[in-house]
């Protein structure tokens, strides 16, 4: 497992710079957590970090991000081929229409020309025990992906996003359309898969931060020059970050002082 | 407890529920109408040899047995059994003849739903591809300056009179090969479809959440693939009902018919020469001086409604059954 090294990475949406530079190094095998108020760049650079940012009409992003030797930013590098590498879970549950449960799992194996049943059969079964989906689902894989719950859907994007291996695993903000039961279901999850991946999860949720991640990023707006721009305030290990912050707008963060 | 109003605005209430149960009911009534006479009227020219005999020019003398001699099929003479030969027996007197007015109405338009059913559906796997890939390219690329381009000329394209695509193919393909053809009326009829389809597909695309496609491109999907195997099949249905519109669109048209594909009396298999079409025969029973063709025509028009609306339920239980299930 590599870790994530940002450079100087820097997000446009057209003319209008959303962040300032930031760097930061995402630790392998470790759960990051990125908090902050609404508007701070937060889902912004996580989309950056498998160059999904750029699919969105005028967006573009300067720096570099290193996953290991290699910089997903070079020039050669072909935007897909990351997100192979670097998996994404949303914040909408996304059961794909008209597929059933097993094909939701093996539509990214298909993608990589994975025909063969018995190896298809055998990844979608590991994806889902990774995804503590299997028991709830192994009889209905026929059914329709829609007919899940919302917190059995969105352990299905899971499924589907680890069924190709990725090295690193994005989630924003996943549990934030899911009841608490769904949540913590979630997060028992990510603790488990951490032991394989490097996991960076945006969130809203303070106390889901503290939970369960090992290290914590704090973004703030900064509103100066007439318009606002996000920004890196703080970083480092989530118990220091929450008990001893070092930036005061940490403080008066976590301590609901603002946003 | 206070009430404020309360009366007044159960009154507005109960007052536009009204007004929107009327107007609903004034946006029915020619629907109704249209349906109801058209059954009324045609219903009585439809028996069973309606649906399953051709062209049979008006005549008093009885029925053809069994073994009456097939007329010689000449795919250049369309019209050839027009031609009333004398009925044995009959000596062409003034009784005679409006004997032939009052006939019976005879015959039937299975050449009609033939030539529909052929015309329409190769008009339809013309305007297919290109209205299915029109439209997903205005959904997916629709920030390109050509897509505002596309979509404006669509537009156009679906409000001009369908006059202008039989005229245009007319001068296009009728007037260069020197031949009234089917093809030819299913190239006018695609004229019309095309921007159906594109639309319809673009919308029913659109309507697909950003979250699918997200999800797909997360997986490292390029997008010509999230495309075909993610979102174009969750919009499946809606396309499909866009289809069946343009299928009944093109069913339904007449003028473009006339200049391209002629019409004919008889069933024919060879798209490259002038074939019968349901609104076609409509139109020639009206005009004709016969009362028992003008008849044929409300049946012809009946039939041709029900085919729409037959193909419309046929292709929804099909639909309703493939999607869902791909393992």
């Amino acid at each position: 497992m590599s870790a994530v090294v940002l450079q100087e990475l820097t997000p446009f949406y057209g003319a209008r710079q959303a962040v300032k530079p930031v760097n930061m190094t995402l630790a392998s095998n470790q759960i990051t957590a990125i908090i902050g108020p609404s508007g701070c760049g937060k889902s912004t650079v996580l989309r950056c970090l498998n160059r999904m940012h750029e699919t969105i009409p005028g967006a573009y992003a300067k720096g570099t991000v290193m996953l290991g030797a290699q910089n997903i930013y070079a020039p050669d590098i072909d935007p897909t081929m990351i997100r192979i590498s670097v998996g994404m879970v949303f914040q909408q549950p996304v059961a794909l229409r008209t597929r059933n449960v097993y094909e939701n799992v093996a539509v990214g194996l298909r993608l990589q020309g994975m025909s063969n049943r018995a190896d298809l059969d055998a990844a979608v079964e590991r994806a889902l025990r990774s995804a503590v989906l299997w028991d709830e689902v192994k009889d209905v894989l026929n059914k329709p992906g829609t007919a899940l719950s919302g917190g059995q859907q969105q352990r299905l994007s899971i499924a589907r996003a680890l069924a190709i291996q990725p090295e690193v695993l994005l989630l924003d903000e996943p549990a934030s359309a899911l009841d608490p039961i769904a949540t913590a279901s979630i997060e028992e999850l990510l603790m488990t898969l951490k032991s394989r991946l490097t996991i960076v999860i945006v969130t809203h949720s303070m106390q889901q931060a503290a939970r369960i991640s090992d290290e914590t990023a704090v973004f703030m707006v900064d509103v100066g020059a007439g318009q606002s721009i996000g920004e890196l305030v703080e970083k480092g290990d989530t118990t220091q970050v929450f008990t001893q912050p070092v930036d005061p707008r940490t403080e008066s963060y976590i301590s609901g002082r603002v946003g | 407890m206070r009430t404020f109003n309360y009366r007044r605005r159960k009154l507005v209430d109960q007052l536009m529920r009204g007004l929107s149960a009327l107007a609903t009911g004034c946006a029915v009534i020619p629907l109704i109408a249209i349906i109801g006479y058209v059954l009324t009227i045609g219903s009585g020219a439809i028996s069973w040899s309606f649906f399953t005999d051709i062209y049979q020019p008006p005549s008093n003398a009885p029925e053809p047995t069994a073994e009456a001699p097939e007329v010689a099929y000449d795919p250049n003479d369309p019209f050839a059994n027009l031609t009333v030969e004398p009925e044995a027996g009959t000596t062409g007197s003034t009784e005679d003849v409006t004997n032939v007015y009052n006939a019976a109405p005879r015959g039937g338009v299975l050449h009609g739903i033939l030539g529909t059913l052929t015309i329409a559906g190769i008009g339809l796997l013309f305007a297919l591809p290109i209205g299915i890939f029109a439209g997903i390219y205005l959904s997916e690329f629709r920030n390109e300056r050509f897509a505002t381009v596309v979509r404006f000329c669509c537009d156009v394209l679906s409000g001009s009179p369908s006059i202008v695509a039989g005229v245009t193919i007319y001068v296009l393909v009728v007037l260069q090969t020197q031949q009234f053809s089917a093809v030819a009326g299913s190239m006018a009829l695609a004229i019309l479809m095309i921007p159906i389809v594109t639309r319809t597909t673009e919308e029913m695309l659109k309507l697909v959440p950003e979250t699918m496609r997200e999800a797909a491109r997360g997986l490292g999907a390029p997008t010509w693939y999230s495309t075909f195997t993610v979102v174009l099949p969750a919009a499946l249905p809606g396309i499909v009902t866009g289809v069946m519109l343009a299928f009944a669109r093109g069913a339904g048209e007449t003028a473009p018919l006339i200049l391209t594909v002629l019409g004919s009396n008889i069933i024919t298999t060879d798209i490259f020469k002038p074939m019968a079409a349901l609104p076609l025969l409509t139109y020639r029973y009206t005009e004709s001086p016969y009362p028992g063709e003008n008849t044929q025509a409300w049946g012809a028009a009946f039939v041709l409604m029900m085919l729409v609306l037959l193909m419309n339920i046929l292709v929804r239980i099909a639909t309703r059954k493939s999607g869902g299930n791909s393992r």
